[in-house]
């Protein structure tokens, strides 16, 4: 299953999805037909006028932005997700998108959607952190049981 | 190669940080990002004290407690953020007095959108890359010599004649040709005075057309007008230390340029249309069969609240006029009321992006509009506002002053350009 993530460039959570044998939807992949596209011009993303301007299918006009900017790269990855891993009050090293609003925003766009949402507080001890691992892994097996199910019934 | 120090949050992600490089390398500078570590991050943003909930502005105060504890260096600062963020606009502010209150570098703040171009940010580069290069001749603070200097603005060209710190001359002639219009101002502000053109012994120039005439002139001094004019406002307002607002509604476009010490160090400049300009209060005084200089003390006498004027389109504007005309309403109500319309859409346009702080110096023509000077007070609530003498030459006496510096240096902008 295509399982988002937040934060949306969470190298730690996208490892765990793809040993899980899911495919992680992660904001690293969007940036990268970006980043190496030969047409533009516009470092460090490759960002120019027109994403802000196609940010506005998820944020109205009198957002900031830097808002409309960022959801022009997680929109799309939002869309596609069937399932989702959310994990709040981690801290920068983890994964993080800059934008307290960019976020807010992005986590209610995934809790709106009809899809399995796993939600977590980042760890702050080894027992907690063995626990988030547990809970992460069934959510998992859980999603491939529920796909396996689907996959019967068809 | 001067280095400004970038301190902002949404650059990336609004497709505006190339535009903002552009704008930089143009007036020959550098943009640089502070390097900070991960773990000084919330080291920095507890020590600073203001709680921010996104991490790119963690980031920028981290970068800004780098600047002032001299972790890394830089010769000036551009601090941005997205417009329309409350939180953003805090810090924003919050980090410029940070930096003016630790450390001796300018600054310049802008919001931005994701349609800034980087010609919209070459005044402000210019201004921030001047105050870097000409911070001696910035730092002075009266007029030496005999000087001239010329401000060639979209509508009007002013010229003023300084002689030991005294304004001795002034000319105001309508622009058409550059040249021939400076010519002429000058001509105006040398008159009853005794002196030639020859007789002078340097020359600034500043405002649109200031580089043509600076070059045919051989002044000494070309400048851009904002750092021109606030030094120029808060020379001649006495108020040359400290923080002062200066704000100039123009004919076609509106200035509001906050200063620290003489030094600007915020400004915003235009807005969304005409019916915010002296343009508008010039086509109002025609049609209230007035003349300008009549406008100001007319609309005193009169009640805004009595005549409905708040259209933000000069068109609609005169349309609203005509209507509270027809409706029987008083000619004192509607002068009050078309002061009252530019001066509450200047505050809603532009005022309000920017941090006002007192005393605000009105300055440019329509200074000279007594009542519109009164409706910029009521609006700001009852802030000290001072328009000084000689507010409609503020850029010229500022070239004039700042160009007394000069005399006996070999700097020359005439060859620059």
């Amino acid at each position: 299953m295509k399982v988002a993530i937040f934060p949306p460039n969470s190298m730690i959570l996208a490892d765990m999805i793809v040993r899980s044998g899911h495919e992680p939807l992660v904001v690293q992949k969007e940036m990268q037909k970006k980043v190496t596209s030969p047409e533009l011009d516009a470092p460090p993303f490759n960002m120019t006028e027109e994403d802000p301007i196609n940010g506005l299918k998820y944020a109205a006009i009198e957002v900031p932005s830097g808002v409309r900017g960022r959801m022009s790269l997680f929109g799309p990855i939002i869309e596609e997700a069937e399932a989702a891993i959310i994990m709040s009050e981690a801290p920068y090293g983890f994964g993080c998108v800059g934008c307290a609003r960019s976020s807010e925003l992005t986590v209610f766009s995934l809790r709106r959607k009809q899809i399995p949402i796993l939600e977590l507080e980042y760890p702050t001890t080894r027992d907690d952190t063995i626990e988030m691992v547990h809970k992460i892994n069934t959510f998992l097996d859980t999603l491939e049981n529920n796909n396996q199910e689907d996959m019967a019934d068809d | 190669m001067i280095k400004i120090a970038q301190l902002s949050c949404g650059t990336e992600y609004s497709g505006v940080q190339k535009e903002i490089e552009k704008a930089a390398e143009t007036f020959g500078a550098q943009m640089v990002m502070p390097d900070v570590n991960l773990d000084d991050i919330d080291e920095a943003y507890e020590k600073f004290g203001l709680s921010c909930a996104s991490s790119s502005l963690k980031l920028m105060i981290a970068r800004a407690m780098s600047l002032v504890e001299g972790k890394n260096e830089a010769d000036a600062v551009f601090i941005c953020t997205c417009f329309r963020c409350a939180e953003a606009a805090i810090a924003r502010n919050e980090v410029r007095r940070l930096i003016q209150n630790n450390t001796d570098l300018p600054v310049v703040t802008y919001s931005f959108t994701e349609k800034t171009k980087a010609s919209e940010l070459f005044i402000r580069m210019e201004a921030l890359t001047t105050v870097v290069a000409r911070k001696s001749i910035l730092a002075r603070e009266k007029q030496e010599g005999l000087t001239l200097g010329i401000d060639s603005g979209s509508t009007t060209t002013k010229v003023a004649l300084m002689e030991n710190n005294d304004v001795i001359g002034t000319g105001w002639v309508k622009t058409g040709d550059i040249l021939g219009c400076a010519n002429d101002a000058i001509q105006e502000a040398l008159e009853g005075t005794g002196y030639k053109l020859d007789d002078v012994d340097a020359i600034g120039t500043t405002g649109y057309g200031r580089i043509t005439i600076g070059k045919d002139m051989g002044a000494k001094l070309i400048q851009e007008e904002i750092s021109v004019n606030s030094k120029g406002a808060v020379y001649l307002a006495g108020a040359q230390k400290g923080e002062a607002t200066v704000l100039d509604i123009g004919g076609m476009d509106n200035k509001v340029i906050t200063v620290n010490n003489g030094i600007p160090d915020n400004f915003t400049m235009g807005g969304i249309c005409a019916g915010a300009s002296g343009r508008f209060l010039d086509m109002t005084s025609g049609r209230l069969g007035v003349d300008i200089t009549e406008l100001g003390p007319l609309a005193q006498q009169g009640n805004y609240r009595n005549a409905i004027l708040n259209s933000y389109c000069i068109v609609f504007g005169i349309q609203d006029l005509v209507t509270s005309l027809a409706g029987g309403a008083d000619k004192a109500d509607a002068a009050s009321a078309a002061c009252y319309s530019v001066a509450e859409q200047v505050y809603e346009q532009q005022l309000q992006e920017i941090d006002v702080r007192e005393p605000l110096i009105q300055v440019g023509g329509t200074s000279l509009i007594g009542g519109l000077v009164d409706a910029v007070q009521d609006i700001l609530g009852g802030i000290d506002i001072i328009v000084p003498e000689y507010s409609q030459y503020i850029g010229a006496v500022g070239a004039a002053m700042l160009v007394s510096g000069l005399i006996d240096s070999d700097i020359d902008d005439s060859k620059r350009f």
